[in-house]
């Protein structure tokens, strides 16, 4: 029962999250006060995933395997490998270095 | 071959990349799910109408862990309050009636987001749309095979999965720095999620980042400001 209680109530609010620009905002164009920090979103919150899922943990920093990922992802980026071959490099650096420490 | 169907076909080729990764991740989800108790159906429902990664492994691991329906609750509702801005930064995609931009919005999700992002604040609708359909259909088959008794799987961090994801958003986010204010707002970001990590649950620190944005205030001063000042 209390499975059905988080899901139904996590669906319910991540449903009305999703909608919360596409239903309540439409298409009305933003104030310019607005626009700009709206345009800035994207790299924020890139900057802040990419912070979090490297070495984010439960209330603790950690840093583990996926800082070889990363850092290996990085140099991909940096000779202008394609996406997919970033996301291949990344996780074979991560697995790797997992095996060896 | 115009250059927008070149790198629609580009964004398409990195979806698929991306859907093997999120279809996996989906299965130790429904393994994880299933091992914590919740069944068979409740995965599967959630995976259908939540659609987040990360929120859904709280719930579950909290589940799992008896945290109580409360705590996974706030975990879950903080870690998706990130898709607040995120709709607001894609709100002028959608058209047409209400329920179908209900709809459509549920196909937003940080991968499908940010392959549709195409700098300076812009998207791109059909990349949006489509990688979100693949996601979608990949992270409820992969739920679906979790559930069914993925073990044979094996645990997606033996294989980097874990370290794919943080390596994808960057070089999503590489492009993003197209000057100076994008590039200071975004190591703003990533020092304030940075410095919350060990005193905020997870979630917080994403949703408090999105304070940087701030920054972008100063680009353009209303015309009308300048002029009551002299």
């Amino acid at each position: 029962m209390t499975a059905w209680l988080v899901v139904v109530v996590v669906g319910a609010a991540t449903i009305a999250f999703k909608a919360a620009g596409p239903v309540v905002l439409g298409r009305r164009r933003l104030p310019d006060r607005v626009a700009g920090p709206v345009a800035l979103l994207a790299p924020v919150l890139l900057a802040a995933l990419v912070v979090t899922q490297t070495v984010g943990g439960d209330n603790e920093l950690v840093f583990d395997a996926r800082l070889a990922g990363v850092a290996a992802g990085a140099a991909a980026i940096a000779v202008r490998a394609p996406l997919p071959a970033v996301v291949i490099v990344a996780a074979a650096a991560t697995a790797l270095t997992r095996l060896v420490t | 071959m115009s250059a927008e169907a070149a790198s629609y076909r580009d964004g398409m080729r990195a979806v698929l990349a991306i859907a093997a990764t999120v279809l996996f991740f989906g299965a130790s989800f429904g393994l994880l799910a299933r091992s914590s108790g919740l069944g068979i159906a409740a995965p599967l429902v959630m995976s259908a109408t939540t659609f987040a990664g990360s929120a859904q492994f709280a719930v579950a691991s909290i589940l799992g862990a008896s945290g109580g329906a409360a705590a996974a609750i706030a975990a879950a509702v903080l870690l998706n309050a990130r898709y607040v801005p995120i709709s607001i930064s894609v709100a002028s995609l959608f058209h047409g009636r209400r329920l179908r931009r209900l709809a459509e919005a549920q196909l937003i999700v940080d991968e499908s987001w940010a392959i549709s992002s195409r700098g300076g604040g812009r998207f791109d609708r059909r990349l949006l749309i489509g990688a979100g359909v693949i996601l979608y259909v990949a992270w409820v088959t992969g739920t679906a095979v979790g559930v069914a008794g993925g073990a044979a799987l094996g645990d997606p961090k033996d294989i980097g999965l874990d370290g794919a994801f943080p390596a994808l958003f960057l070089a999503l986010l590489v492009p993003q720095l197209v000057d100076r204010t994008a590039r200071m707002a975004a190591l703003l970001g990533a020092v304030i999620a940075f410095a919350l990590i060990p005193f905020t649950p997870p979630g917080t620190p994403i949703v408090a980042a999105s304070a940087a944005c701030l920054l972008g205030l100063r680009r353009r001063r209303a015309p009308n400001e300048r002029r009551t000042r002299a």
